[in-house]
């Protein structure tokens, strides 16, 4: 059975927790810009962690569904609708064969993760179903979702079937995950950093810079990463590096001393000067931001990264453990 | 060697701080690495990406955690992992690696060259003496990436050196063969870019349908051979 993007909203395109394993050959991570908030929603639908949903940049998007089917998304504030009752983010809703399902534009934040049960089934392409819209592969088409396109569904598993029984009645359910999971858009966010290898080729008055003052998304920000405004940061070397790996949450500085804070989609090896590493758990944070948005940085040591990971994954483990008592 | 943390989910291992001095043994000294590290198998590693004069580790830290990494410095954990890994392996020969050699039919009409009779110019030689000098030099793949399958080519005889445009272009064709400073190289999918065109290949350096989906990886030799538009035609359907 399908999905059909009735409306496929500005920037829609099907995404999984993207591609490992391929970095050697120059192809990117890809998948949602913010995993943890894809895998919180295929979870409160019943799916495997690895399924891939949609993800939508300033929303306007409405699918149509031709049977049962179980949704649930995270991201910014954002009104979504199945039909006419409201499915705020978070909560596992019910739409039926011939219902709608409609995500407005966000009044905070960008972007959103809808997981749909059953999954998004397009064929895996190098270990993923993400779409790699710089390189033109994987999501079916390896372009933006279009009005009109059909996204085949997997069949819904057990559990979400059970949800099916379940919420034919009340449509929406009632119990949802941490609200920081679901909600992830704030207002001028500080995002945590650990010091980046090339730390040392900045001046001192770089560093203080990043730390104390606020930058501005600029324009020609996309998956690829968050270019940002603000005082230039100063290198204290010239020289030229040859180019070397660089990650989702590498903050490198071009000459203009304007950084750039880079995303999933990202290439492989940058040349540029690393500043900083924004640290994981704040990456689905980082993905909210849009174009004028004010965003500060504060430093933290490696090990403070890894414990809030670990916490993080400690806490998904026992929600996704709890949550199984609904699918009975 | 050194290593330094590369955000919270990798480290980078720096096997040498010194390239131009001896670019050939660079890449020897990163790929004997990357090797060593492969069959190391430490646990929590996802994958290692090679560049030049580094070899990048990626790993998830929830399962170095559950291998017995202490969360408080997972870092030092892995740097005394790859530290052993690579020291135990030091009398493993650096030429042990088997690398091949990929011929790369080119085509250097003007209708693909947009560059070329710039590089002439800028290199004081004449076009053909640009295409007979590129194309008999064996060059060796020092690094993939900028877009995928896009191989950086060391070896780039040093009167062909010409610095990248000024403004560069917003879109180069898939099969363009560029010179950009000291190094050439291929663009495997069409992007922008700021390199010399000089040709254009009508072989395929990426394909996702294809496993490994590149044509080249880091330690490759690679040759162009000139081809006629004909050939390149020929070629490009089959």
């Amino acid at each position: 059975m399908n999905a059909t993007a009735i409306r496929a909203g500005f920037l829609t395109s099907v995404q999984d927790l993207g591609r490992t394993g391929l970095r050697e050959f120059g192809v990117s991570l890809g998948g949602a810009l913010d995993g943890h908030g894809l895998r919180v929603a295929n979870i409160l639908v019943g799916n495997d962690e690895l399924a891939a949903g949609l993800e939508t940049t300033f929303g306007g998007l409405r699918l149509r569904f031709a049977d049962e089917r179980i949704i649930a998304w995270c991201g910014g504030d954002f009104d979504a609708h199945i039909g006419s009752t409201a499915l705020p983010s978070g909560h596992p809703g019910l739409v039926r064969g011939g219902e709608e399902f409609f995500i407005e534009s966000p009044t905070l934040g960008c972007r959103a993760w809808v997981a749909i049960s059953g999954g998004i089934d397009v064929p895996v392409v190098l270990a993923s179903r993400s779409a790699d819209l710089r390189a033109g592969f994987g999501g079916a088409t390896g372009r933006l979702a279009r009005d009109g396109q059909q996204f085949p569904l997997g069949t819904n598993t057990g559990r979400s079937q059970m949800l099916v029984e379940k919420l034919r009645d009340r449509k929406i359910a009632s119990w949802k995950p941490p609200h920081d999971w679901s909600s992830t858009a704030r207002r001028e966010p500080t995002l945590r950093f650990i010091r980046g290898s090339d730390s040392n080729r900045f001046t001192a008055s770089a560093l203080e810079h990043l730390t104390t003052e606020a930058f501005v998304v600029s324009p020609d920000s996309d998956r690829m990463g968050v270019r940002l405004d603000g005082p230039a940061l100063e290198r204290s070397s010239d020289v030229d590096l040859l180019s070397e790996a660089v990650a989702p949450g590498t903050v490198q500085v071009p000459p203009s001393g304007k950084p750039i804070l880079l995303l999933n989609d990202c290439q492989t090896i940058g040349g540029y000067p690393k500043i900083a590493h924004v640290i994981t758990v704040d990456l689905g944070i980082a993905a909210q931001l849009r174009v004028g948005d004010r965003v500060r940085f504060r430093e933290v040591w490696l090990a403070d990264a890894h414990r809030a990971l670990l916490e993080r994954e400690r806490d998904l483990q026992q929600f996704r453990h709890g949550i199984g008592s609904h699918f009975k | 060697m050194e290593i330094t943390p590369l955000g919270d989910c990798a480290v980078l291992v720096r096997l040498t701080g010194n390239f131009e001095a001896d670019p050939e043994s660079a890449l020897e000294k990163v790929l004997t690495a990357q090797k060593t590290l492969a069959a190391a198998k430490i646990p929590g590693v996802i994958e290692l990406a090679p560049a030049y004069t580094t070899v990048a580790l990626f790993y998830d830290p929830i399962r170095a955690i559950e291998a017995g990494a202490p969360v408080e410095d997972i870092f030092s954990w892995f740097e005394q992992r790859i530290g052993d890994a690579i020291s135990n392996a030091k009398n493993a020969s650096a030429h042990s690696i088997p690398s091949t050699t990929v011929e790369i039919p080119v085509c250097y009409a003007s209708e693909f060259a947009f560059d070329l009779d710039d590089v002439a110019r800028r290199t004081d030689l004449e076009p053909n003496e640009v295409i007979a000098l590129h194309s008999s030099t064996e060059y060796r793949v020092h690094c993939v990436g900028f877009t995928p399958g896009f191989p950086f080519l060391g070896g780039l005889p040093p009167k062909l050196a010409t610095p990248r445009r000024e403004t560069p272009r917003t879109e180069i064709p898939a099969g363009s063969v560029g010179i950009g400073g000291k190094q050439t190289g291929i663009y495997p999918v069409k992007s922008p870019g700021g390199w010399n065109i000089i040709g254009r290949t009508p072989l395929r350096l990426f394909d996702p349908q294809r496993n490994p989906p590149v044509l080249v990886r880091a330690g490759d030799g690679v040759r162009f051979r000139p081809i006629s538009r004909e050939e390149f035609d020929q070629l490009a359907k089959s």
